[in-house]
């Protein structure tokens, strides 16, 4: 048995159910999540064809930058088990780099996100300007902003791991915040094909 | 050491080729869905999407979040918040009209 692998059983936790508490809590939110973005995503479907005066999904979608997007959130799960793999494998140096990778690929696509949001508007698509353009950036900004959450808790996982030397014992942080990268993932998976693919 | 290597491949799922092959497969998937818009798929345009959707769905839940090989409490735990969802929001879309 490796160091690793004696730390790691040294340091775990007896719990009633013989499961870990953080990972039981952290399924248990995103299985709430799936609640919030299930009524995010049913408000839109239900709107998207209110677009009164404004402009129809069909005339602003820009349907082969959305796909390039999707295919770099897609590309930062795989980077992300990775770095998930290599944590629990101990190997420090390389759960850094693919934990950076994927903060990078995951701010592309909040980059991405943001030049489309202000195409949209410069086109005449405001926030307010019909139930559909309300619905779809209420839904795709929350969608957003749980990309935001997950880059900006790669990168503090980043700088702790940096700091304290986190060892293969600790993997189960990498792994916890893989689990909320790729959920995220999964409801881009779901918006992709229910708010851009499918026709109004 | 090969009884490490193999509890830690149950433990913690595939190889890095695994994942590697996996997202390859998500990835044509993906092309695959795209070309929906540009090609016409007649009929079959509808189920065709929502397959691919929910394959797409299953794969990452699976294998990348490693639902396939973790404890089968995790996989009940994800999915009854995943079918309330989509059991909940049915309802309120139907007594709004939707499908019909």
């Amino acid at each position: 048995m490796s160091a690793d692998h004696a730390v790691a059983s040294h340091d775990a936790h007896v719990t009633s159910t013989g499961l870990s508490n953080v990972k039981v809590g952290m399924w248990l939110f995103l299985g709430s999540e799936c609640l919030l973005f299930g009524g995010l995503i049913s408000t839109y479907m239900l709107y998207r064809g209110r677009v009164g005066t404004g402009p129809t999904p069909m005339q602003v979608f820009d349907i082969p930058f959305t796909s390039v997007s999707s295919f770099v959130l897609l590309m930062s799960s795989l980077t992300m088990v990775l770095g998930v793999s290599a944590a629990h494998k101990g190997d420090d140096r390389n759960t850094y780099l693919w934990v950076a990778v994927t903060a990078l690929l995951g701010a592309t696509f909040v980059g991405g996100q943001v030049y489309e949001f202000t195409a949209f508007y410069n086109e005449g698509m405001g926030f307010s300007t019909s139930l559909f353009t309300s619905s779809f950036y209420v839904l795709t900004g929350f969608h957003g902003v749980h990309v935001t959450v997950g880059i900006i808790m790669l990168m503090s996982t980043l700088g702790i791991m940096k700091r304290s030397k986190v060892p293969g014992s600790k993997s189960e942080t990498v792994e916890m915040l893989g689990l909320y990268w790729h959920f995220v993932d999964i409801v881009w998976i779901i918006i992709f094909t229910l708010i851009y693919l499918i026709p109004v | 050491m090969s009884t490490d290597t193999t509890t830690h491949t149950e433990e913690h799922g595939m190889s890095n080729a695994g994942y590697i092959k996996i997202a390859l497969i998500l990835a044509a998937i993906t092309a695959l869905e795209v070309s929906t818009y540009y090609v016409d798929f007649g009929r079959l345009f509808m189920p065709a999407l929502m397959i691919m959707m929910v394959v797409k769905f299953i794969m990452v839940v699976s294998y990348f979040m490693h639902l396939k090989f973790d404890n089968k409490m995790f996989t009940w735990i994800f999915y009854a918040g995943l079918i309330l969802a989509i059991g909940v929001y049915c309802v309120a879309l139907a007594t709004f009209h939707f499908f019909s």
